[in-house]
């Protein structure tokens, strides 16, 4: 089960509100590479994986991911905290306004509503991990996006950097956790089986009859 | 002296004593529906010469008794959201965490790390088996 830490994972003070940035930036929330979709993907795929290393690695960066959600929130919240309605509407987010006033909702920088679809449990730990490695890289690449379209606050900067990096690191964690699983099904199996003993047998139920 | 700090304002800690807390198992509990203020067994301390059966044994009941409190401590925090000024919840929620944070301390030395946040000599968090495989049920 989960608690709640009542502090952000990195700290966000933005001083000066910007529509145009948490229009872009709230992608990351609930986006197709955003925190949001992070978080599920690993905690979707971590229950059956094959080794505890990679359900630790599923079950550790899926929780950090929702500290991360709640980190990109914050940012789109301090963007468009005390903002004016000509402000709104000059920024582009009038359409955003009319549905969602300023909450923070888990949709895409295009306004597509957050969807599974952007994720994947495949059924298969290489696959599902494959799946996870390229996520990480999508979501870096998506931040450095937002770093160029942010370069003029410092405020929205540090935390984006941060978020950034905390992608590589993870990228880096499950290509450990990939090579682990790698060797794991790659490794002889031994079955060991005593057929007069087990009840399911055909042969034992033949006799019993 | 910021504990005093915080003591004068009403602020936290994990050793305050709280003289308003005078409750009585019947009372509280009676209001909150619980059927003990006591919501773990005393164990006996002896931990050593256990038989593996027993072991077993202690460790479902430290859990059962860590998921009470646990549970105790989220239903009370949520009704003191909307109730911050009832002193006798206060008086429970804060009976129920310190039952809380030292049995998880007993639990997690004995037992292996319940969360990243307890260090252990050897990385423990990987052996046990997890919650949806069995583990700490």
């Amino acid at each position: 089960m989960w608690t709640y830490n009542k502090v952000l994972q990195y700290p966000i003070n933005i001083k000066c509100p910007n529509a145009k940035l948490a229009k872009f930036i709230i992608s990351q929330y609930g986006g197709p590479d955003g925190e949001l979709a992070a978080s599920l993907r690993y905690l979707s795929q971590r229950f059956a994986m094959p080794d505890q290393k990679s359900k630790a690695v599923l079950n550790d960066i899926g929780t950090e991911e929702l500290a991360h959600l709640e980190m990109v929130g914050t940012i789109v919240h301090q963007l468009t905290e005390g903002l004016s309605i000509d402000e709104i509407r000059a920024a582009g987010l009038g359409e955003y306004y009319t549905d969602h006033g300023v909450d923070v909702y888990p949709q895409s920088a295009a306004g597509m509503p957050f969807n599974a679809n952007c994720l994947a449990c495949k059924g298969g730990p290489i696959a599902n991990l494959q799946e996870d490695l390229a996520a990480e890289q999508k979501a870096r690449a998506t931040y450095e996006k937002l770093i160029d379209l942010c370069a003029d606050d410092p405020d929205v900067l540090d935390p984006l950097r941060f978020l950034r990096q905390r992608e590589i690191v993870h990228f880096q964690r499950f290509g450990e956790a990939l090579r682990g699983v790698q060797d794991k099904l790659a490794e002889k199996r031994f079955f060991m089986n005593n057929m007069q003993n087990c009840p399911n047998n055909m042969m034992n139920r033949e006799e019993e009859n | 002296m910021l504990e005093e700090n915080n003591r004068m304002f009403g602020g936290c800690s994990n050793t305050i004593t709280n003289s308003d807390c005078q409750y009585t198992p019947q009372g509280i509990n009676a209001a909150f529906g619980y059927n003990t203020a006591n919501l773990s067994q005393n164990m006996d301390e002896d931990d050593d010469n256990m038989c593996p059966e027993e072991a077993r044994r202690r460790k479902q009941q430290m859990l059962n008794d860590i998921r009470s409190l646990s549970f105790a401590i989220v239903e009370l925090a949520q009704y003191l959201d909307t109730h911050p000024n009832d002193q006798k919840a206060l008086c429970l929620h804060q009976e129920y965490c310190e039952q809380y944070r030292d049995l998880t301390d007993k639990y997690q030395r004995i037992f292996g790390p319940l969360t990243i946040y307890f260090p252990c000599n050897r990385w423990r968090w990987i052996d046990e088996p997890w919650p949806w495989e069995g583990g700490m049920c």
